[in-house]
């Protein structure tokens, strides 16, 4: 039964095609019983026995995993928080309307950092996720659960969610495929607000095709989410070439810096020589306010935060401490509720927006967001594709960078440039280090260009193929 | 040392729409609790707005009614505060690009000395945001219950400058405004239902000075009459305590209807800092002049410019043209009366006393009104013409409401065509002095009240029909003859 | 450091115990050093970004669709009382 499980989507659909979706189902259940209280990548897991002459569309019922922090109807959804344990949403995320209509069964409700706030999955109420490569590092975050499923062969493919980096960090420690769409290209309704201006769903996947295959269902306008672009979605798997010709590939200065792990730096630069091989022509382009983008992120994001997680005040849903008076209710279910980073970052996101501070740190870290966006529209008049890591080191010891936020808060600083300004990015498994954990890269394209990334990402995929090469569980 | 008030009035209108704001959820009022809800107004996790484009109009509508300057570009924002009525712990307003922008109010106004003065009341802004829910009390001991059907709803808050310098011209204001918002039919401007709130902001100043006193707010403003009321309390107050030598600190206080005082509401150990930040689940909005210019131009005649015309068209009163304008309907009626025959004074007086006297008894609203313009006119055409007296006439009205016949039918049947025919009447008169000599030595010693009784007689003679001017004037002539 | 952090705390209705507020104070104090790095970059003129995409204009129609999510969320609410939440009473301390 293993085999069914090591199967990617692509395969499986086609398993299903001739013999239906419930051995699939049965060999997942199987195990994710097995490997998740070694992994605790699953929150909540399991399905209904299928029939399959009622599964329709493209997935024919395939299982595929959400993050906890999507809604689905009638289901517990927690965001990884006591605030929000039991908590039964009473609709569908888009995203999930449409997983549905297209024939996925839902499977395992994946682990996650704390309302997302976290590149390492420890801040999960309900235990850390482990990285499938090494039981004793973490697989990156916030959606951890989401990657460490898909690595571990617990589910075919997940979603997850993307406000700096939460899709890509840990696809590229676990040794996925991760894909943050443009902003605006998936539909937000749904999905438990981090940073409303920089959340993006996204799949995480084993092979650049399965993503594609997710991408063509999940992207669309919506008319519930304003933000939600009208844009037209192209067919992604038909942009998946092997030749590369013509393609102009940029390496931007700024990401490859002191403070990354040279065995990351050197796969990365083995990359864009593949890249070049394969007809694409490199190029060394700048972007210089990178360095500025750890510091707009965490101003400008948890501010939104701040005001995104007022409403878990014990009113309506998940948790409340019984109390005599209303002012004391709200002060203790919220302190009791949520953990040491969401505090962290309630409190700092409240500040930054507080009467006196506004200007000196909100106003001034979204005119700084201005100055990152148009060097990425400047460096995109000069190249198709932008490559870097993904992450400056590889999946970290859990605990090692718990005790300082900074140091956590800088693992994202590849991602969270693509998120400040709202383009697709992606990361694709490149090689492993010479302790055997598995290192990603960064491909980012123009607003709405994700054909370019995905078509970048499937040759040097096919090249290379790395997504082979299973972790030994 | 004299004081003045400076006073600055916060409206909210509830805008006239099938759906909320930000969802499709119903604005019908008086639902079963929590029953007009959804994930969006519920603030639940994951739930997003989308902008109904009716309030947008209806915002704009209201904005050039009031010469507001309507802006090019808005957009919404978020103010952050916590209460279990806001269902999000934040609500979705606008700060620094309302949907209007300053615009003005002209306002008819009585002075103290009963002078009737035109002033002019300047709009600082009119923006759009949503409605929080409503907190039951009554009858709970241990808590409170939250309905969120209210939740939502589109307002309109509309801010004056402190440019009023009375409780008379508050209220004159509030009026005004309100009658405007009827006009271009944005709202039912009803306070009962809570689809009309108002807040004040009062301080007092030294005669003279230029510099304005620490303001206070006042909420809980259920009529225009209570704000007037809580207004005049508000600057006795402030003013005895100035004079006390205590200084005004700026808070919000509640009028206590019953008590007839204000009292202080939040207590100190609640910071205040909103945290507005631009909404960032909806994107700004780009008004294009075509849009404005259209909705400009389905604007209807705003109450002030229909009373001018009532002035100079139908030559009315000043006051009798404000006081017809302040309801659109009934303006209408009064016009189409006028349009009808019936003369515009007439018309005016007529529907002022007895027209809204019977409406009043009926507690029914002028667009209920059993007796059409066009039949009332009717009526008044005969009072004019002299066919029937005004007492007589009150009674015609009556049985017009009561029946739905016409007046001139009423008339016939029952025949009350007043009698003119001076032969008659001449006869009547002369009957009524031969019978009552002892009242008519009391008029020739110089006792005009014994006319009274003489009249008495040649009505009672006449069955009431006889017109009572003809008689005044044959009655003098015989008794002077 | 201008942050104080008992009044955040109660913008943000936080009740912070004294150990955690001690550690709390220390690493934001150390972000906002950190992020106070942005003041050298000079940004006269440049617009502020609350938006990535150029989109604007987003609206609905005004038509109702009724809702059953009411009956659900009073289903699973911490305290619900018939047809309503139910919150503790607004006590008043001056």
């Amino acid at each position: 039964m293993t085999d069914l499980c090591s199967l990617t989507l692509k395969e499986a659909i086609e398993f299903a095609k001739k013999d239906g979706a419930q051995p699939l189902l049965e060999a997942f259940q199987k195990r994710a019983t097995a490997l998740n209280p070694k992994i605790n990548a699953f929150l909540r897991f399991g399905a209904a026995p299928i029939n399959k002459r009622e599964i329709p569309g493209l997935l024919q019922g395939v299982p595929v995993s959400i993050k906890d922090n999507i809604c689905i109807d009638g289901r517990e959804v927690t965001c990884a928080s006591k605030i929000l344990a039991g908590h039964v949403p009473p609709y569908n995320a888009t995203v999930i309307e449409k997983l549905k209509s297209a024939g996925a069964t839902l499977f395992g409700q994946c682990n996650m950092d704390e309302f997302a706030f976290g590149s390492s999955c420890e801040t999960s109420a309900f235990g850390a996720c482990r990285n499938p490569w090494d039981l004793e590092r973490v697989p990156g975050g916030s959606s951890g659960g989401s990657a460490a499923s898909v690595a571990a062969d617990m589910t075919l493919a997940a979603l997850g969610s993307d406000t700096g980096g939460s899709i890509r960090q840990p696809a590229a420690l676990c040794g996925v495929v991760g894909v943050k769409p443009t902003y605006g290209r998936v539909s937000r309704y749904g999905l438990i607000a981090f940073g409303s201006s920089f959340d993006q769903i996204g799949p995480i996947t084993k092979t650049v095709e399965d993503a594609a295959i997710l991408m063509n269902i999940l992207c669309g306008h919506d008319p519930k989410d304003s933000t939600s672009s009208p844009e037209r979605v192209p067919d992604f798997t038909q942009s998946l070439k092997r030749d590369l010709k013509g393609l102009r590939i940029g390496l931007p200065k700024e990401y490859f810096i002191e403070g990354i792990d040279p065995e990351i730096e050197k796969s990365v630069r083995a990359a864009a020589d593949l890249y070049k091989k394969l007809g694409a022509e490199i190029k060394s382009i700048s972007l210089p306010h990178t360095e500025h983008s750890v510091a707009v992120y965490y101003i400008v994001a948890v501010a939104e935060a701040s005001s995104n997680l007022g409403r878990f005040d014990g009113v309506e849903y998940g948790l409340r401490v019984p109390t005599k008076d209303l002012r004391e209710m709200y002060f203790e279910t919220r302190d009791q509720g949520f953990g040491q980073e969401a505090k962290r970052r309630i409190l700092l996101g409240t500040f930054v927006l507080s009467a006196g501070y506004y200007e000196a740190y909100y106003l001034k870290g979204q005119k700084v967001r201005t100055l990152i966006r148009q060097d990425f529209e400047k460096a995109f008049k000069e190249v198709d594709v932008i490559l870097s890591p993904t992450s400056p080191t590889a999946a970290f010891k859990i605990g090692e960078k718990v005790a300082d936020p900074i140091a956590m808060y800088l693992s994202d600083i590849f991602t969270i440039p693509a998120n400040l300004a709202g383009i697709p990015a992606m990361s694709v498994p490149c090689g492993f280090t010479s302790g055997g954990l598995p290192i990603g890269m960064q491909l980012m394209a123009r607003p709405f260009d994700e054909s370019a990334m995905l078509r970048a990402a499937y040759a040097f995929e096919q090249e290379t193929g790395i997504y082979k090469k299973k972790p030994k569980l | 040392m004299n004081y003045e008030p400076v006073i600055g009035l916060e409206v909210h209108v509830q805008l006239k729409t099938w759906s909320k704001l930000f969802c499709s959820c119903s604005t019908e009022f008086g639902a079963e609790g929590n029953s007009h809800t959804c994930p969006v107004c519920l603030g639940w996790p994951g739930s997003l707005p989308v902008l109904n484009e009716a309030a947008l109009k209806l915002g704009i509508r209201v904005g050039l009614a009031l010469n507001c300057k309507v802006a090019e570009r808005l957009k919404f924002d978020r103010k952050n505060y916590f209460y279990p009525d806001l269902p999000k712990a934040y609500q979705i307003s606008q700060f620094d690009m309302p949907v209007n922008g300053k615009g003005e109010l002209l306002i008819e106004t009585k002075t103290a000395d009963g002078k009737m003065i035109e002033r002019k009341i300047g709009i600082t802004r009119a923006h759009l945001e949503e409605d929080a829910g409503k907190l039951l009390h009554e009858g709970i001991t241990d808590g409170s219950l939250v309905d969120y059907n209210r939740g939502g709803i589109p307002l309109l808050e509309i801010v004056s400058e402190p440019d009023l310098r009375s409780p008379q011209e508050a209220y004159d204001y509030l009026t005004a405004l309100k009658a405007i918002l009827q006009y271009v039919e944005v709202s039912d401007c009803d306070m009962e239902k809570g689809s009309l709130r108002c807040d004040a902001n009062v301080s007092v100043r030294p005669v003279g000075q230029e510099k304005f006193g620490t303001k206070v707010e006042i909420k809980n403003l259920n009529s225009f009459k209570m704000v007037q009321k809580a207004i005049q309390y508000e600057i006795e107050r402030q003013t005895e305590a100035i004079e006390g030598g205590e200084t005004i600190v700026q808070e919000t206080r509640l009028w206590d209807d019953g008590k007839g005082t204000t009292f202080s509401m939040r207590s100190k150990e609640e910071a205040h800092d909103y945290r507005y930040f631009p909404e960032p689940d909806l994107v700004p909005f780009t008004l294009s002049l075509e849009l404005v210019k259209s909705i400009e131009a389905t604007l209807p005649e705003l109450p002030m410019a229909r009373a001018k015309r009532f002035i100079k068209e139908f030559g009315i009163p000043e006051y009798d043209a404000y006081v017809l304008v302040q309801e659109k309907k009934l303006a209408e009626y009064f016009e189409a009366c006028v349009r009808e025959g019936a003369g515009a004074k007439t018309a005016s007086n007529w529907i002022q006393t007895e027209l809204l006297a019977m409406l009043n008894a009926k507690n029914i609203a002028i667009e209920d009104c059993p007796v059409a313009s066009k039949e009332f006119a009717g009526l008044l055409k005969l009072v004019e013409a002299g066919t029937v007296s005004g007492k007589t006439a009150k009674d015609v009205l009556q049985e017009m409401a009561a029946t739905g016949k016409a007046a001139d039918v009423i008339v016939k049947e029952k025949g009350l065509t007043q009698v003119s025919d001076t032969g008659l009447i001449e006869k009547a008169v002369e009957k009524a002095i031969a019978a009552n000599p002892v009242a008519v030595a009391e008029f020739k010693a110089g006792k005009q009240k014994a006319l009274g009784a003489l009249v008495g007689a040649i009505m009672k003679e006449t069955q009431g029909k006889a017109n009572p001017k003809i008689v005044n004037e044959i009655l003098q002539k015989k008794l002077q003859g | 450091m201008e942050f104080k952090i008992e009044r955040v705390a109660e913008l943000a209705r936080l009740n912070l115990k004294s150990e955690e507020k001690q550690k709390l104070e220390k690493d934001l104090g150390a972000i906002l050093d950190y992020v106070k790095k942005l003041e050298a970059l000079d940004t006269k003129g440049v617009e502020p970004t609350s938006h990535v995409l150029n989109m604007e204009n987003v609206f609905r129609a005004d038509e109702v669709k009724p809702s059953d999510a009411a009956e659900k969320a009073l289903e699973h609410a911490p305290h619900a009382d018939g047809r309503f939440f139910k919150v503790p009473k607004i006590v008043h301390r001056d």
